[in-house]
C-alpha cells in the first residue's frame, strides 16, 4: 500500500529535510521501520531501546493516535497519512 | 548561564538555553525550566516576597521571567479558605480550598500559566499568540493580550460550553473551532507552532508557561504560615499542575523557606476521562489514552501531555488518583457552593468529589492537614448544572401570595417528613 509520512521540523536533520516520505508499507509499524531503514540516524528517536515506539513521540494514523487503533500492528491502506508529532510535556523538576 | 533559569530536557538533561521550544531536539523529550538553585539562593529573599502586593509576581524570582520584569498585572493572590463546613460534612478536621475561582483576571487557574507565557512571549518577540484550549487556557489568554497588547488566536474544540466561548470572545480574541476534542486540537495545535512563528502558549511556549503553576503552590505554603500541608487534591487534565504544586513545595524545601516534610499528592479525574488515574490505579507503566466522555470538559484530555510525569508524582508521594462520576460531579458542586459559598466548576465538583472518596477510603485522614485545588468558576459552567434547579413558581407581589406559597411548601415538606 502506498502511504505518505509526516515528518515534523525537528526530524528532519535525519531526513535530509525531508517533509514527507513516500513508501509502500501494510502496517504502521512496517511504514515507520521502511523509514527508519532509509534514514537510520532517526531510528532511535522513534523506537527506545526496547523497540518500543518512544514514550514521548505520538503517532497518528489519519486522524487517529495509533493506541485507539490498536498499536503500531494497524493496517494501512492506499493513500492514507502517518503522521508523528512530538507530545508537548511541560515536565518537572 | 547568565540567567539563572534556561531550557534543560527531562530525559537527557542537555541544556538548551532560553527559546520558545518544548522538546529536545536530541532525544524529543519534553523541556522544563531548570533553575541555579545556589544562585537563586542568594537573590530571592523570603523577607522581599512578603513585602510585596499579594499576587503571583511577589514570587518573580522564582519565575521565568526577566530581571528587569515589571509585573503588568495582578494575576493570583488568591484565598486559602479554612472550609470548616465542608470539613464537617466530609468528617475531617483540616480542611482547606484553595480557591483559584476568583483569579483575576478570568477567574481560573490558567490565568497564572497565561501570565509566565506571555512574558516569554514578549521576551521572544511574538506579536500573535495563541493555545489550544478546553475553555479555561483560551479565557486566560483571550484576556490578557487585550491587556498586554498581542494578537490572540486560539483554537478550541468546537463543542466547548457556550458561556467558555463568549469568555474568550469578549475580549477580541480570534477563534477558531475544531471539529474534535482537545486532543486533535492539540496535535493541529503543535503542527500549527511547526508552521507558523506564533507563541503558542502550551504548545512551543509550553515550559513557560507550567512555571505559572507553581505560584498556586507557593501561595498554599505561605497562606498555611509557611507550612507545607499534609495532603494535596488536585484536579488532573494535561497533568501538569500537580507536578508543579510539588516542584514549588521542593523548591521552598530547597530555599530554608519552609521545613521539609512529607506531602502525599491526590490526583482528581472523572471517570469518563481518567486516563491518570487509571494508569494510577492499576499501576500501568505508561497511561492508556482515553475517549472523553464527561461533564467536566476542562478536564477532558484523554491523551495527557503530563501523565506520565504526574503518575510518577503522585507514586513517589505515597498519594493516590481518583476518579468520579458525572453525578457525582454535580453533587460536589453543590456540596462545595452549599458549605463554602465557593461555586466551582466542573473540574472543582471532580477534586471536592475525589476528596471526598479519598476521606471515605482512609486513604486521608481525619486529623491531617488537607488542601483542595478549585481551579476555575462554576459561573463558567453553568449547563452542567441548570437541570438541577428548574424555575420555581412565580407569585404575586402581595403578602398574601407569599404567605400561601410558604404555607403550601410546609405542607410539602411535612408531607414528606
Amino acid at each position: 500500500m502506498a502511504i505518505t509520512i509526516e515528518i515534523p521540523t525537528a526530524f528532519r536533520k535525519f531526513t535530509d529535510g525531508t517533509p514527507k516520505y513516500s513508501c509502500s508499507a501494510t502496517t504502521v509499524a512496517e511504514a515507520l521501520n521502511v523509514l527508519t531503514s532509509q534514514f537510520p540516524s532517526l531510528g532511535k528517536h522513534v523506537r527506545d531501546d526496547q523497540g518500543q515506539i518512544r514514550q514521548f513521540l505520538n503517532v497518528y494514523l489519519n486522524e487517529e493516535d495509533i493506541r485507539f487503533l490498536g498499536g503500531e500492528s494497524c493496517e494501512v491502506k492506499d493513500g492514507d497519512r502517518v503522521l508523528l508529532v512530538p507530545s508537548i510535556a511541560g515536565g518537572a523538576n | 548561564m547568565s540567567e539563572v533559569y534556561q531550557l534543560r530536557c527531562r530525559e537527557c538533561g542537555k541544556l538548551w538555553g532560553n527559546a520558545p521550544k518544548s522538546f529536545c531536539e536530541e532525544c524529543f523529550s519534553p523541556l522544563e525550566v531548570a533553575y541555579d538553585y545556589d544562585a537563586l539562593k542568594k537573590i530571592a529573599r523570603k523577607e522581599n516576597v512578603t513585602s510585596r502586593t499579594f499576587n503571583m509576581w511577589r514570587y518573580s524570582e522564582l519565575l521565568p521571567v526577566p530581571e528587569s520584569f515589571a509585573a503588568p498585572n495582578s494575576v493570583g493572590g488568591t484565598p486559602l479558605v479554612s472550609a470548616r463546613h465542608l470539613a464537617k460534612k466530609l468528617g475531617v478536621q483540616n480542611l482547606y480550598v484553595k480557591n483559584d475561582a476568583v483569579c483575576f483576571p478570568s477567574l481560573s487557574f490558567k490565568d497564572r500559566v497565561v501570565a509566565t507565557a506571555l512574558a516569554a512571549a514578549r521576551r521572544f518577540g511574538f506579536q500573535t499568540v495563541g493555545c489550544s484550549s478546553t475553555g479555561n487556557l483560551a479565557n486566560a489568554v483571550a484576556a490578557q493580550s487585550a491587556q498586554q497588547g498581542f494578537d490572540a488566536c486560539v483554537f478550541i474544540p468546537a463543542d466547548l460550553e457556550p458561556a467558555k466561548i463568549l469568555n474568550t470572545a469578549v475580549y477580541g480574541a480570534r477563534i477558531i473551532r475544531i471539529n474534535g476534542n482537545y486532543d486533535h486540537v492539540n496535535r493541529l495545535c503543535a503542527q500549527i507552532a511547526d508552521r507558523f512563528q506564533w507563541g503558542l502558549v502550551n504548545v512551543n511556549l509550553r515550559p513557560y508557561y507550567a512555571e505559572g503553576s507553581k505560584t498556586h503552590g507557593y501561595e498554599i505554603a505561605e497562606q498555611l504560615g509557611w507550612e507545607l500541608p499534609d495532603n494535596v487534591v488536585v484536579p488532573m487534565a494535561g497533568g501538569s499542575l500537580i507536578t508543579k504544586i510539588a516542584k514549588a513545595f521542593r523548591e521552598l524545601v530547597l530555599l530554608g523557606w519552609v521545613r521539609e516534610k512529607p506531602v502525599k499528592f491526590f490526583g482528581a479525574q472523572a471517570t469518563g476521562c481518567s486516563p491518570i488515574s487509571d494508569g494510577v490505579k492499576r499501576n500501568l507503566a505508561r497511561f492508556e489514552p482515553q475517549k472523553p466522555q464527561t461533564i467536566a470538559r476542562s478536564l477532558a484530555i484523554g491523551n495527557p501531555a503530563d501523565g506520565s510525569y504526574a503518575m510518577k508524582e503522585i507514586r513517589g508521594s505515597g498519594g493516590w488518583a481518583e476518579d468520579i462520576s458525572d453525578p457525582e460531579i454535580v453533587e460536589a458542586i453543590q456540596l462545595l457552593a452549599e458549605t463554602e459559598g465557593i461555586f466551582g466548576e466542573t473540574a472543582a465538583g471532580v477534586t471536592v468529589g475525589v476528596t471526598k472518596k479519598l476521606i471515605e477510603a482512609g486513604r486521608v485522614g481525619a486529623n491531617e492537614t488537607t488542601v483542595v485545588c478549585v481551579t476555575g468558576n462554576g459561573l463558567k459552567t453553568t449547563d452542567a448544572i441548570a437541570t438541577e434547579y428548574p424555575l420555581t413558581e412565580a407569585i404575586a407581589p402581595r403578602l398574601e401570595a407569599f404567605e400561601a406559597l410558604l404555607d403550601s411548601q410546609l405542607a410539602a415538606t411535612s408531607a414528606k417528613a
